[in-house]
């Protein structure tokens, strides 16, 4: 009796898994390699992770004189909000070689609201102050590289404002007015990268 | 074509000299003795040689031919005139004068207040000058003003003379005329004609600088005189000439005479610092970017922005002030903390015409260089920034109905009526570096910086070379390169000032001489 209801009950996990993964892999968007750093999880939320969607971000050029857009593949994320998580913590991330991040190492996202007239506050860890290097140009480049990777991929978001550490600022390091929610400026954006 | 110009300059050289029927020279009076000083009228205006001032004062005259500027060094204080401008700089005290200094070939003019306003100041000497007598008065000598009246009272002439400060004198008697002698070196006097001839013929200067002479009518029999105080420190010297066939009977003193008036007393001349021709640049900010807590951008070197901006800065100050005249005010003098706020608020407190932040740049990476010049962006401001830009008003509800038109803007964002100057500002800046400093491929751009939003007046931001670039790094620290950014910013400072006042009509500029 207990055998027999074991086993059935195996079978049907078996089932729902083997359809789960069918389903899955059936997704178009699924075009990278598995997800990165997942290792044991369990059950339906692993393959849902793996979905992707192209977005462009920015990272600083070789000369150190522009931003350069960039196409990557970035995390799906369940919504506008979500999406605006996934494509922010990218933004934060490692920039693609020979590219450099404009965002200083460690900076994290502490939070991320989007008001109903689309404006989005990215709230950012101390970092993002503490360990900028400084520099109006380098200060414009941070900036404007997560303005514009929010207005650009995001239609519902038009202008950002960012925050440190929950709190409105006057700047990063003393030069670009973050007191507004800044539209998106293609200005440094190198035009042959676009 | 060359000599059809040069004619007309001529001509217009010429047309002045018929203007100015050569007015009657001053008298230099000074511990040395008495020297002549010739004026020219120009425009109205009477004016001094430089030339001859630098021979009595030994100045240093210095032409600045980029800067279209004089500067006038005396006893090591600088003096800046700037032609078109009625104003000198002292030492960077603005001082106004009547008119802008002139030009007629080589020889500088400048208006006869100059002596007195800019002169004195730096020579730290007194210098009267005294319009009524043609008289400039040097260090301590006593030069007493006499004014005086007479007054015909029946059988006598009263002559009344009033001396300021009180001088002490004397009375004697010649033959036919009293001789008034001063404890002075000279007198500026001012003589009455007589109304009493019998009695009295003429009053006139004596034959020595610090005398009177009365000269005495036929009628005379005898006189007396009397002293007491007068107006202002002064003393009032009574003398009653007598007929000679009457008996005098006169009563004593001259209580009851009316006092004369004193020729008005030289004005003093403050320094009038509203009285610039419009468009003209009479205050900068200078604003040494960061400071304090707020390091900047740091070198690979070591090298802090903040100490870069401040050299800098204490640079252009006084290049700034000796070059244009104008008053030059640093956001900071010291390596101290200044609120992005404050650095706007101090310009717009202290109406400054200018405003220039100095920023040392930073790049992640370290090939990145060049200077680079900003001023304000809009488009992150929204829609009501850029309705102020372009000069619309807003209708507001008044009091008994209808509406006003007033222009309504954030104090905060002050600068949105300024783009356009800041804009021209910035490319006379980014021209004036590209001279003289590597600059970076994309030389102006527009960007929404906080320090630049609240101020009330054009102003740029400067990233004076990249701190970040090793060989930039070396090249912020160096006095050449400080020097050449310097120089720069000078000249950008007056090509803006030369180009926004060229609409206004410029006051004389006489001589038509080599303008730059």
């Amino acid at each position: 009796m207990t055998r027999r209801s074991l086993a059935i009950g195996a079978v049907v996990l078996l089932a729902i898994a083997g359809g789960w993964w069918l389903i899955a892999r059936g997704r178009p968007s699924a075009s990278l390699p598995g997800p990165a750093g997942v290792p044991g999880a369990a059950g339906p939320a692993a393959p849902a992770d793996a979905r992707k969607i192209t977005a462009t971000l920015y990272y600083v050029s070789e000369d150190g004189m522009s931003l350069a857009g960039v196409q990557r593949e970035v995390p799906f994320g369940e919504g506008v909000l979500e999406q605006a998580r996934q494509i922010v913590t990218a933004q934060l991330g490692e920039a693609p070689a020979p590219l450099a991040s404009a965002i200083p190492k460690g900076v994290k996202l502490r939070g991320l609201f989007i008001s109903s007239r689309g404006d989005a506050f990215v709230d950012l860890s101390v970092e993002a102050r503490s360990l900028h290097p400084g520099g109006a140009l380098d200060e414009l480049f941070t900036v404007y590289s997560i303005v514009n990777a929010l207005t650009t991929n995001l239609p519902a978001v038009t202008r950002v404002q960012l925050l440190i550490e929950g709190k409105e600022v006057d700047t990063l390091s003393g030069h670009v007015d973050l007191r507004h929610p800044l539209q998106r400026s293609l200005k440094w954006v190198q035009t042959s990268e676009k | 074509m060359f000599f059809l110009r040069t004619a007309v300059l001529l001509l217009a050289l010429g047309w002045i000299g018929a203007q100015a029927p050569a007015p009657a020279p001053y008298t230099v009076l000074s511990a040395d003795g008495r020297r002549p000083l010739a004026t020219r009228l120009i425009n109205g205006q009477e004016m001094f040689s430089l030339d001859e001032l630098s021979g009595l004062f030994q100045l240093s005259v210095k032409e600045d031919a980029l800067a279209g500027g004089l500067a006038i060094v005396a006893k090591g204080q600088t003096i800046v005139l700037t032609p078109g401008q009625s104003l000198a700089s002292v030492g960077g005290r603005l001082v106004s004068l009547p008119a802008a200094p002139a030009r007629d070939g080589k020889v500088w003019f400048v208006p006869v207040d100059f002596v007195a306003r800019a002169l004195a100041p730096s020579l730290g000497t007194r210098i009267e000058v005294r319009k009524p007598s043609r008289l400039v008065v040097v260090g301590d000598v006593r030069v007493p003003r006499i004014a005086g009246t007479i007054e015909p009272q029946g059988t006598l002439a009263r002559l009344t003379l009033d001396a300021a400060p009180a001088t002490p004198h004397a009375i004697v008697q010649e033959g036919q005329r009293l001789l008034l002698r001063f404890e002075a070196e000279a007198l500026d006097a001012t003589l009455p004609a007589s109304t009493a001839p019998d009695l009295i013929t003429a009053v006139r200067p004596g034959d020595t600088p610090s005398s009177v002479v009365i000269e005495l009518g036929p009628r005379f029999g005898s006189y007396r005189a009397s002293e007491m105080p007068g107006d202002r420190g002064g003393t009032r010297i009574v003398i009653d000439v007598l007929a000679q066939t009457t008996a005098a009977t006169a009563t004593p003193g001259a209580a009851g005479t009316p006092a004369p008036a004193l020729p008005p007393p030289a004005p003093a001349a403050p320094p009038l610092l509203d009285l610039v021709p419009p468009g003209g640049i009479r205050t900068i900010v200078v604003d040494a970017g960061h400071g304090g807590s707020e390091d900047g951008a740091r070198g690979p070197g070591g090298t802090l922005e903040k100490n870069v901006t401040l050299a800098v800065a204490r640079r252009l100050k006084s290049a700034l002030e000796s070059r244009l005249g104008v008053r030059v005010i640093l956001t900071r003098d010291a390596d101290a903390t200044v609120e992005l706020d404050e650095r706007a608020s101090l310009a717009n407190n202290n109406k400054a015409d200018l405003f220039v932040s100095l920023h040392a740049n930073a790049s992640v990476r370290g090939s990145a260089a060049g200077a680079e010049v900003f001023y304000l962006s809009l488009d992150e401001y929204g829609d009501q920034a850029q309705r102020v830009a372009q000069g619309e008003t807003e209708a507001v509800p008044v009091f008994g109905g209808g509406t006003r038109d007033v222009e309504v803007i954030l104090w905060e964002m002050a600068q949105a009526r300024y783009i356009e100057q800041s804009a021209a500002l910035a490319q006379a800046v980014e021209a004036a570096l590209r001279e003289r400093v590597p600059m970076s491929p994309r030389a102006i751009q527009q960007a929404p910086f906080r320090v630049l939003v609240g101020a009330n007046m054009p102003a740029v931001l400067v990233e004076m070379g990249f701190i970040t670039n090793a060989e930039q790094e070396k090249l912020l620290g160096s006095d050449g390169f400080q020097t050449s950014i310097v120089q720069a910013l000078v000249d950008s400072i007056i090509r803006y000032r030369d180009r926004t006042t060229a609409a206004v009509p410029a006051p004389a500029r006489a001589g038509g001489g080599a303008e730059r």
